[in-house]
């Protein structure tokens, strides 16, 4: 029924040369720990994976973020929805990644719309609970000044509470990038490549392939870091007088 | 490229045929798939959690705890959990199958490690969040420093150390599902390993996963009910933890 859809799940070697007569390195023969040889001249073929993870972190983000804010906006004055979201996003969350993607398959086909989905939806309750948090920092009082200037309550939101919400807001973006990069790595099983692919195909092709696992690894935890400096630096020249400890 | 509805329809039919039906494997000799064959990969997928999360409630609540009371650590607390979130699920069981082997105590190890950094992180803060008024007096009744933890401290932190474990368990239930590149064989086997199961298979364990992680989640936000003191339960906000 699904044959077409689901495809076998080792997708073949994407050009990187594992043959040790040709490597030209013993490095590759004896399976040392890291061999960089091996890498460097690979190294053409890391940049795809790595430009297909940084879309599935980039475009899941912002797509969970445009949803998680529809969502705070329908429950802002609504607070009685609150509760629901987040039980809602939270079922979602709870279910593991790898089984969501799989789930997905049959649904949105095989391949990065499906990955795109899933962590997207995984992204929802972080932003959202950050968003909500936020909003309901803002100081009453502040919201009074502002209803004194004679703001209705649409220019209440977008001119005072928002502007105040921007370092809780930044805070759930923060959380949320940082694990969807680790998440991704496993968006390979829906078939939308990533490190996950490099990691599990040159890996685990034939025998174990240690280099492979080792700079994948590592690339996707330098992203994640390199995100995580980004917020940091970003917010502190954003909004230098505040900081957040974000929600979990 | 969406298939039409009586496709999708016809899938998630042949994968709960797979769970409850055995039927011929693909390419090998033998049945797979019934109640039996799926049960047997899902004791050892809920056993290998279980033991994980344990070990890591153990070696993480204390220390959070303890460090939370004194007030110490905030960096390694905070900072720990930061980068627990950034280990990438499928590079660490590839680093611990290429450097320190497969099997059901490497597995276990590396699963414990994801499991410890949201329960230090959140027995840290649970326990900083605790109204200083409220130990002072407790202090003030002639409570010693373990009373003070016992029974002001820890019933206050519940909500958010509760919270730090569900996360834990998540995610070790789901990393466990990779588990099948170590040769333990969870019910990531019918993901993992798929070319004996088929499309089928490969759902069925999804939809399993799934579901054990659900019923986890609920079996540990009952156990937090069931730990947080009611007068507490009055006054909670209806948001989750925070941290």
């Amino acid at each position: 029924m699904l044959a077409g859809v689901l495809l076998p799940l080792a997708q073949g070697g994407d050009g990187f040369i594992r043959d040790p007569a040709e490597a030209g390195t013993s490095c590759v023969a004896e399976n040392d720990t890291v061999c960089i040889g091996w890498a460097v001249q690979n190294m053409d073929r890391w940049i795809t994976p790595t430009l297909e993870h940084l879309l599935l972190v980039g475009v899941s983000v912002a797509a969970g973020f445009a949803l998680a804010f529809g969502l705070a906006l329908i429950s802002h004055g609504r607070r009685f929805l609150v509760p629901t979201f987040i039980g809602l996003t939270g079922v979602i969350y709870t279910i593991p990644s790898i089984a969501l993607f799989l789930i997905l398959l049959p649904i949105s086909g095989r391949g990065t719309l499906t990955a795109l989905i899933a962590l997207s939806l995984y992204n929802l309750q972080i932003i959202y609970r950050n968003l909500v948090v936020g909003l309901a920092n803002v100081p009453e009082a502040t919201k009074d000044a502002g209803r004194g200037m004679g703001m209705t309550n649409r220019q209440l939101l977008w001119r005072v509470e928002l502007p105040l919400a921007v370092p809780e807001i930044v805070a759930g973006l923060r959380i949320a990038t940082v694990s969807t990069v680790a998440i991704a790595t496993l968006a390979t099983f829906a078939g939308a490549g990533g490190l996950g692919q490099v990691i599990l195909d040159q890996g685990f092709q034939r025998d174990v392939f240690k280099t492979a696992i080792v700079v994948g690894s590592f690339l996707a935890v330098a992203m994640a870091i390199a995100f995580d400096v980004l917020y940091v630096v970003g917010q502190r020249l954003a909004v230098p007088w505040r900081q957040v400890k974000p929600l979990l | 490229m969406t298939p039409p509805v009586g496709d999708i329809f016809g899938s998630f039919q042949g994968a709960i045929e797979f769970i409850f039906e055995p039927r011929d494997a693909i390419g090998l000799r033998g049945e797979v798939g019934g109640i039996d064959h799926v049960s047997g990969f899902l004791w050892t997928h809920v056993w290998i959690s279980a033991l994980a999360l344990a070990v890591a409630v153990i070696v993480a609540m204390p220390l959070g705890v303890y460090l939370g009371h004194r007030g110490r650590g905030e960096l390694l607390a905070v900072s720990l959990g930061n980068a627990g979130r950034a280990i990438p699920e499928l590079g660490l069981i590839a680093i611990m199958v290429a450097f320190v082997g497969v099997g059901v105590t490497n597995v276990t190890i590396a699963l414990m490690i994801l499991g410890v950094p949201p329960i230090l992180t959140n027995s840290f803060v649970g326990m900083r969040q605790v109204d200083r008024d409220a130990v002072e007096a407790a202090r003030g009744m002639g409570m010693s420093e373990f009373e003070v933890i016992r029974r002001v401290e820890l019933p206050l932190a519940v909500p958010t150390i509760m919270s730090g474990v569900r996360t834990a368990a998540i995610a070790i239930i789901a990393t466990a599902t990779i588990a099948p590149l170590a040769t333990v064989e969870t019910l990531g086997e019918y993901i993992i390993n798929n070319a004996n199961y088929g499309d089928d298979g490969l759902l069925a364990g999804a939809i399993l996963v799934a579901l054990l992680a659900l019923a986890a989640e609920l079996l540990l936000a009952a156990l937090q009910k069931a730990l947080t003191p009611r007068g507490l339960e009055l006054q909670r906000k209806p948001a989750g933890a925070t941290a």
